[in-house]
């Protein structure tokens, strides 16, 4: 590292540190540990996840219904068979690639601000993706058969279609849901140890004691604990890529203008970590507000997500203007059409809406003073989930609601329970999301001791 | 402070970490043999008939040709049941008094036919044609066992569909010539080397399906 790098280096490092200086080892243990085992739980919790957990109540009564009548329930129907059930899988998936990337990647390129926000990512991920796989199940219609999408040596002696992406997303999203469910908890045992000795209850302590799986922090344990964690590492990299490409290839493989392009894979890499982040900030900036977080996510790590966000929205971007593009490029009259329909048909307002949302709005992140406002943070994540959902509301309705054949063309209208779905699926991840801040710590605490200043050493 | 967990917790969280893999599969590998077990195929299973008639009687000691009482099975979907008066062809000579044929001689009279309860019974979704079987050399004892050996009739096979496709895959396996289709003693299928490719050659002058049409979906499920 030359000299002006390292001037660089120490200039951000100053303006903008990790971790707060004033942390100690005993500190930051007692700060977080305290959310869950101490601190009197704030009423706006008991709020909050009442709320959500009413809302869960509304998807069980949708699937309920779903279960008793079929999937008419839906606003779905010839032409627009994928509807909203389709396209807030592909919602859903996209918010928990976040977590991936954050833990796996950002681990193994040793960016250390990944630190105070990959307990949280992955547990959002996780959230996320278990949405995710509620969607697809319930849309076979007949959910209790589900297990006929795996290949095992059922007494109909067949197997299921290999050469179809829905059966390879199958495989992507229940590799990607128990590797990051495994990396979730590998990296909670040394902190499950933390809480199983400060815990004050009896009950506390055997729940938490079983999960820390009898961790007492030897030199042996930390060894084969690194080993283990890199190599869960380096096993979710390529899934942060797999995945979206494999839920991109659903589209990208069907010969429907506006599915069939080879764009589909990055752009969707890309949709889906631009998403992931806005859901990361989304959540974190009130969280880290109300838990007086301030020293552990500082402004640096604001200013990071904004950039990786920034860096994926042009990404994004880059692909709406490809795919508008090689609608006029191909010279096939469909393609053309479909462009033309997409910015001029009847659901233009959704297309415009979506340029402006996902086009637009992260160029305000160019600016150091909107990144560094907090609010307006907040808003543009709003703004781009919103964008990230019209998308996949585009890509999905747009493309099949005029198809080849204009006899067969035809609207989609989401149903009422469309909506009672998706909201439900909302409430039951932000469910989620208050038990977990309730009952584990939401930081990693032995890895937020790594990075303070007490834990450097000097090896001159 | 005490420990939480005594010294045998240990062994107990080893065990069940190792052990889970193990309990998986030996799950997984009861609820296969449960699938195909005769409790849920119905395989073996006798069924009791408002009559106590007898195929082994029948067929095996009397020599009753199969397609005597089952007159539809070269020409339709259905084997077909036989009318009383079928029955009532040889019972009004012999036997025309006992009095385990009363239900027979009862129905003949009233018009009103007897309720045989079904043995093989495929689901509705899945469409089978006796009469193309029997036609391309599938035997009847392939399918349905040594029916002239059963005093009272129980299903021999699954009629699973891993089963039905066995054959539909290698017909070569099954075939024989078509004059010993209703031969109950004509082996079920071909094992040997001979034997396979003389079901080659059946099913070349049989002109038997390539299996892509057999095995396609919609050649059962129309």
């Amino acid at each position: 590292m030359d000299e002006r790098d390292d001037d660089l280096h120490t200039s951000i490092h100053a303006t903008h540190p990790v971790v707060g200086t004033e942390l100690t080892f005993g500190s930051v243990t007692d700060k977080i540990s305290a959310i869950v085992l101490k601190r009197k739980t704030p009423i706006g919790w008991f709020v909050g996840f009442a709320v959500s957990f009413a809302l869960f109540q509304l998807m069980l009564l949708t699937i309920t219904k779903m279960l008793f009548v079929g999937i008419g329930l839906w606003g779905v129907n010839v032409p627009v068979a994928w509807g909203m059930d389709i396209l807030n899988f592909v919602w859903w998936i996209g918010i928990g690639h976040a977590g991936t990337l954050i833990s796996a990647i950002l681990l193994l390129l040793r960016q250390k601000w990944r630190t105070s926000i990959n307990r949280f990512a992955e547990a959002m991920t996780l959230f996320a993706v278990a949405q995710a796989g509620m969607y697809p199940i319930m849309h076979l219609g007949r959910p209790w058969l589900a297990y006929w999408l795996f290949p095992y040596p059922n007494t109909m002696g067949i197997w299921p279609q290999f050469r179809s992406p829905l059966m390879w997303d199958v495989f992507a999203v229940s590799t990607y849901a128990t590797v990051s469910a495994m990396f979730w908890f590998v990296g909670l045992i040394p902190d499950f140890a933390t809480l199983r000795d400060r815990a004050n209850s009896k009950s506390f302590r055997i729940i938490y004691g079983m999960l820390a799986m009898g961790w007492r922090g030897s030199a042996r344990h930390w060894h084969r604990y690194e080993t283990a964690y890199l190599l869960l590492a380096g096993l979710a990299t390529p899934l942060v890529l797999s995945v979206h490409t494999i839920v991109s290839f659903d589209f990208a493989v069907g010969i429907i203008p506006g599915w069939h392009a080879t764009i589909f894979p990055p752009y969707f890499v890309a949709g889906a970590i631009y998403a992931g982040f806005a859901m990361v900030l989304l959540l974190t900036i009130p969280l880290r507000k109300i838990y007086g977080l301030e020293s552990f996510i500082t402004m640096r790590h604001m200013h990071n997500m904004a950039k990786v966000m920034l860096a994926t929205g042009l990404i994004v971007f880059y692909g709406y203007l490809i795919e508008a593009f090689f609608g006029w490029y191909s010279g096939n009259q469909y393609e053309r059409f479909m462009i033309w329909n997409r910015m001029h048909g009847p659901y233009a307002p959704y297309y415009w809406t979506l340029i402006l949302c996902n086009g637009l709005t992260p160029q305000f992140l160019w600016f150091k003073k909107i990144r560094s406002n907090l609010l307006l943070l907040w808003l543009i994540s709003i703004v781009v989930s919103i964008g990230m959902w019209l998308e996949r509301f585009v890509i999905v309705v747009t493309s099949l609601h005029r198809d080849y054949l204009p006899s067969s063309w035809g609207m989609y209208k989401p149903s009422q329970w469309d909506w009672g779905m998706f909201i439900g699926t909302i409430g039951f991840f932000f469910a989620l999301l208050f038990l977990f801040i309730r009952f584990l710590p939401m930081i990693s605490i032995f890895e937020m001791r790594t990075i303070l200043p007490e834990a450097e050493v000097d090896e001159g | 402070m005490p420990q939480i967990f005594r010294h045998s917790t240990n062994y107990l969280a080893r065990t069940t970490i190792f052990g889970a893999i193990f309990i998986l599969f030996a799950a997984l590998w009861v609820t296969a043999e449960i699938a195909r077990s005769g409790w849920n195929t119905g395989a073996y299973i006798e069924r009791q008939q408002p009559i106590q008639f007898s195929h082994k009687h029948h067929v095996g000691d009397d020599g009753i040709d199969c397609r005597y009482c089952h007159t539809s099975v070269e020409t339709s979907a259905s084997a077909g049941m036989p009318a009383t008066a079928v029955c009532m062809n040889c019972h009004k000579q012999i036997w025309a008094d006992s009095p385990y044929l009363k239900p027979v001689r009862d129905s003949f009279k009233d018009g009103k036919p007897l309720e045989w309860i079904r043995v093989h019974d495929l689901p509705d979704f899945a469409y089978f044609n006796h009469s193309i079987h029997i036609n391309k050399g599938v035997g009847c004892s392939t399918c349905h066992g040594r029916i002239d050996q059963m005093p009272v009739v129980s299903q021999t096979q699954s009629l699973q569909m891993e089963w039905c496709l066995e054959c539909h895959r290698a017909p070569e396996n099954y075939v024989r010539p078509k004059e010993k289709v209703f031969d109950m003693e004509w082996r079920p299928r071909n094992s040997s080397k001979a034997e396979i490719a003389e079901g080659l050659d059946l099913k070349t002058k049989y002109h038997i399906q390539k299996p892509d049409v057999l095995t396609s979906c919609s050649t059962c499920h129309r």
